[in-house]
């Protein structure tokens, strides 16, 4: 087979472990990361999972590689700290079938919390990284990934970014491999990390990483292309594409293996070329170490270690050259906004109304924090809500967050928050904390989870039963609310967070975007008796927008009959009809 | 060839995806290096998102930069005016003439700038359609980035077969009647 076709970045790392034979794949969804798992689901041949989190998600491959198979593990780049404890072990331990971990980091962070460099934790973690730079790349360093990791025996990072990721290109598709298990075999030594067997392996550790530095030279995917000698690059992944276009002649020394660096291959690059720049977008990762070695390259002196690098930021660094042609104009912003019919508004709307601050979570529930809802007043990590929410009553007392809830999405509150839930209980809080159980991991574009009751191949299965794992943890107040009877919800956020008492409340409605939530009504205007008071444009739906004369009106095509303005207009001037 | 360069803008949910995914497979089915660039999460959610397509012999980069779009696709007009600075000094705006007020505008924050047609019209050549009009004419008026694409084909090149051939292989099993029906309305407009 050699089909040629177009892939995401991401639909060829899935099909990329596809043909080195991997047999179990576990991961947690992240923006940019989460098509990869999806992808890869619908190949039969391969076990996929949903996991509630990165840490679980690498600890079970790291069984599948004990047992003898390839495995994998996906996730954003914030993932990895999650993940970061097996995987600094996973190190020690090494492999028996191949491990790969492929990691997406975010520079210019289109979607996540900030802009954290994985090749760093590679490096502290003695763990090699390689990073491909288009869709065809990313599926066969997939392979050679799985290769070094059985050869060296270590896991194996696959780094990609946002733009490799979510980019797509040709790609010629080849055969799975069938790839023999490995036989388990039972060896303290290696698989019992206690103090006695860990002080051998870090010996191990360091002696594989000396061998792969030096087999690093001689690697197919570290490229040595030697144009004019006046003018190279050192690069890897996408920034590599930018150099190609604007300097089609130069030399380039294109790294696909990061971690280790190829020490010779770098000293012989840097002795050819007169003038070596070193391009790597976020931190210095190449250019430190190659600094360390006494050689003379550039680097973050002249490229910012913010955002996504460009061709255009090449041009105007190095040749001062300005390709825009026409001035960019100040134009009203169009910021990310929750969808209309989203069960998260109807929420933030009473807690808007009520003035009541929330420390947030990760999720579409982040747009919180802006006009017009504005409730949220943090936002840090995974699960940070609840322990924030703690840690505020903790310091101030239980007074201080009377005005005050904690907001976290289900699948995030089974990702890492219902730790910081049992903390609260062990610790006597008396804080109010609200999932918004909307039945999807919604952000990153709707993945099951373990309170679905659909596995990642969907497929029926266990569904976790939130109101009782809350109760089973020992929360003594948890209430079930729909989350567009704001009526009720307003009554019971009140009491709760008046009280002395620790509260989950539970407000459950589906995602709109779900089809399972596919509405059959809509909301219409009567302009008869609207008095243009601009109550229902503060609950911030973008299906409603004045007519000229100021009277409300509806698009009817974005609107999805949730009624929530209707709830909020105090003359009936909101109707819902069957669509 | 030099590598030609098309942007697609337009509101989060209108649609940009499918169509540079179809303008991307036409140029591959035409033997073309095709390099294409999306946006995906939270960047979605009704917010202004952009998607490049490129192609020609050899393409590096997947994305068009500022000063570098031989075509830009706006599905609204406020997002071609928010783009038309990545345009080339003789490229063109094919633009789906439709107002979707940003959540700064609907709180009284920001006010819509008025003239964005005409604007647009003093520096590049702008062909401006009313999608969604044809869209509810043809039936469904989900199918209005078909009828921009179909306009927009016609500026790109290629033969009619081939396009509606990718049209036919992209858009769903359902909808494939209604999709061809939409691009020809915007081809041979």
């Amino acid at each position: 087979m050699n089909d040629k076709t177009i892939m995401l970045g991401n639909e060829a790392i899935a099909r990329g472990a596809y043909e080195a034979g991997v047999k179990v794949s576990s991961a947690y969804p992240g923006t940019p990361s989460t098509e990869i798992s999806e992808i890869l689901s619908k190949y039969t041949d391969v076990y996929t999972e949903w996991a509630p989190n990165e840490k679980v998600a690498v600890e079970v491959a790291i069984g599948a590689s004990i047992a003898g198979v390839r495995s994998l593990a996906c996730m954003k780049h914030v993932g990895l700290n999650v993940a970061s404890d097996p995987l600094y072990t996973f190190a020690y331990t090494g492999v028996n079938g191949g491990s790969v971990i492929v990691v997406a980091d975010d520079p210019g962070l289109a979607s996540s919390q900030n802009e954290q460099d994985t090749r760093i934790i590679a490096r502290s973690a003695h763990v090699p990284l390689l990073e491909p730079s288009d869709s065809n790349e990313a599926k066969e360093f997939v392979k050679i990934a799985y290769e070094i990791s059985e050869k060296y025996d270590t896991p194996v990072i696959l780094r990609t970014t946002t733009k490799l990721s979510h980019s797509q290109g040709v790609v010629e598709l080849c055969d799975r491999v069938e790839v023999q298990d490995k036989t388990y075999e039972r060896n303290v030594g290696k698989y019992v990390m206690m103090p006695a067997s860990a002080i051998n392996r870090h010996k191990v550790v360091e002696a594989r990483e000396n061998m792969l530095q030096e087999d690093a030279c001689t690697l197919s995917i570290n490229k040595k292309e030697i144009n004019d000698k006046k003018i190279g690059f050192i690069t890897s992944g996408i920034p590599y594409q930018y150099v190609k276009e604007v300097f089609p002649n130069a030399s380039v020394l294109k790294l696909g293996l990061i971690n280790p660096l190829p020490k010779k291959l770098i000293e012989e690059f840097v002795s050819e070329v007169e003038t070596v720049y070193v391009f790597e977008e976020l931190e210095p990762v190449i250019e430190e170490q190659i600094k360390s070695w006494g050689l003379k390259v550039k680097g973050k002196d002249l490229f910012t270690k913010q955002g996504e690098y460009s061709a255009n930021l090449l041009r105007k660094v190095l040749l001062n050259e300005n390709k825009q042609v026409f001035e960019k104009k100040e134009l009203p912003n169009r910021p990310p906004i929750l969808c209309p019919g989203c069960p998260h508004r109807s929420v933030f709307s009473v807690l808007n109304k009520l003035k009541i601050h929330a420390a947030g979570d990760i999720g579409c529930y982040t747009l919180g924090a802006v006009a017009p809802l504005g409730v949220i007043d943090t936002t840090i990590c995974m699960g940070a809500s609840i322990s924030t929410l703690h840690g505020l009553e903790k310091a101030r007392g239980k007074e201080f967050i009377k005005n005050w809830v904690a907001v976290i999405g289900d699948s995030t509150f089974l990702h890492t928050g219902v730790n910081s839930l049992i903390n609260m209980v062990y610790n006597k809080a008396t804080g109010t904390v609200i999932i918004l159980d909307n039945r999807t991991t919604g952000m990153t574009g709707h993945q099951e989870h373990a309170a679905t009751g659909k596995t990642l191949k969907g497929d029926d299965t266990n569904a976790i039963d939130l109101a009782n794992l809350c109760k089973a943890v020992g929360v003594p107040n948890v209430i079930e609310v729909n989350a567009f009877d704001c009526a009720t919800l307003e009554k019971v956020v009140k009491t709760s967070v008046n009280g002395d008492v620790m509260t989950v409340i539970i407000a459950k409605a589906p995602c709109a975007l779900l089809k399972s939530a596919k509405s059959t009504a809509k909301c219409v205007a009567n302009v008869e008796k609207c008095k243009k008071c601009g109550m229902c444009l503060k609950i911030g739906c973008p299906a409603l927008t004045k007519n000229p004369d100021g009277t409300i009106k509806i698009d009817e095509t974005m609107c999805n009959g949730c009624g929530l303005c209707m709830q909020y207009c105090k003359f009936g001037a909101i109707e819902k009809v069957e669509r | 060839m030099e590598n030609k360069n098309i942007m697609i803008v337009g509101v989060g949910g209108q649609g940009t995806l499918l169509t540079s995914r179809i303008i991307g497979k036409t140029a591959l089915s035409k033997g073309y290096d095709v390099k294409m660039s999306e946006v995906h999460g939270m960047a979605q959610r009704g917010g202004s998102v952009v998607t490049f397509v490129r192609y020609g012999e050899n393409v590096s980069e997947p994305v068009v930069e500022e000063g570098d779009a031989d075509i830009l696709i706006a599905f609204e007009r406020l997002e071609a005016m928010r783009y038309a600075h990545y345009l080339k000094k003789d490229g063109i705006i094919i633009v789906n003439d439709c107002r979707i007020d940003p959540m700064t505008v609907v709180i009284g924050a920001k006010e819509y700038p008025k003239n964005l047609i005409e604007e647009l019209t003093k520096n590049h050549t702008v062909i401006a359609i009313d999608g969604a009009k044809i869209a509810k004419e043809i039936g469904n008026s989900k199918v209005l980035n078909t009828v921009v694409l179909g306009v927009a084909a016609k500026h790109i090149g290629f033969d009619k077969e081939t396009w509606l051939e990718t049209v036919r292989k992209t858009v769903p099993q359902k909808t494939v009647e209604i999709n061809e029906k939409a691009f020809l309305s915007g081809y041979d407009k």
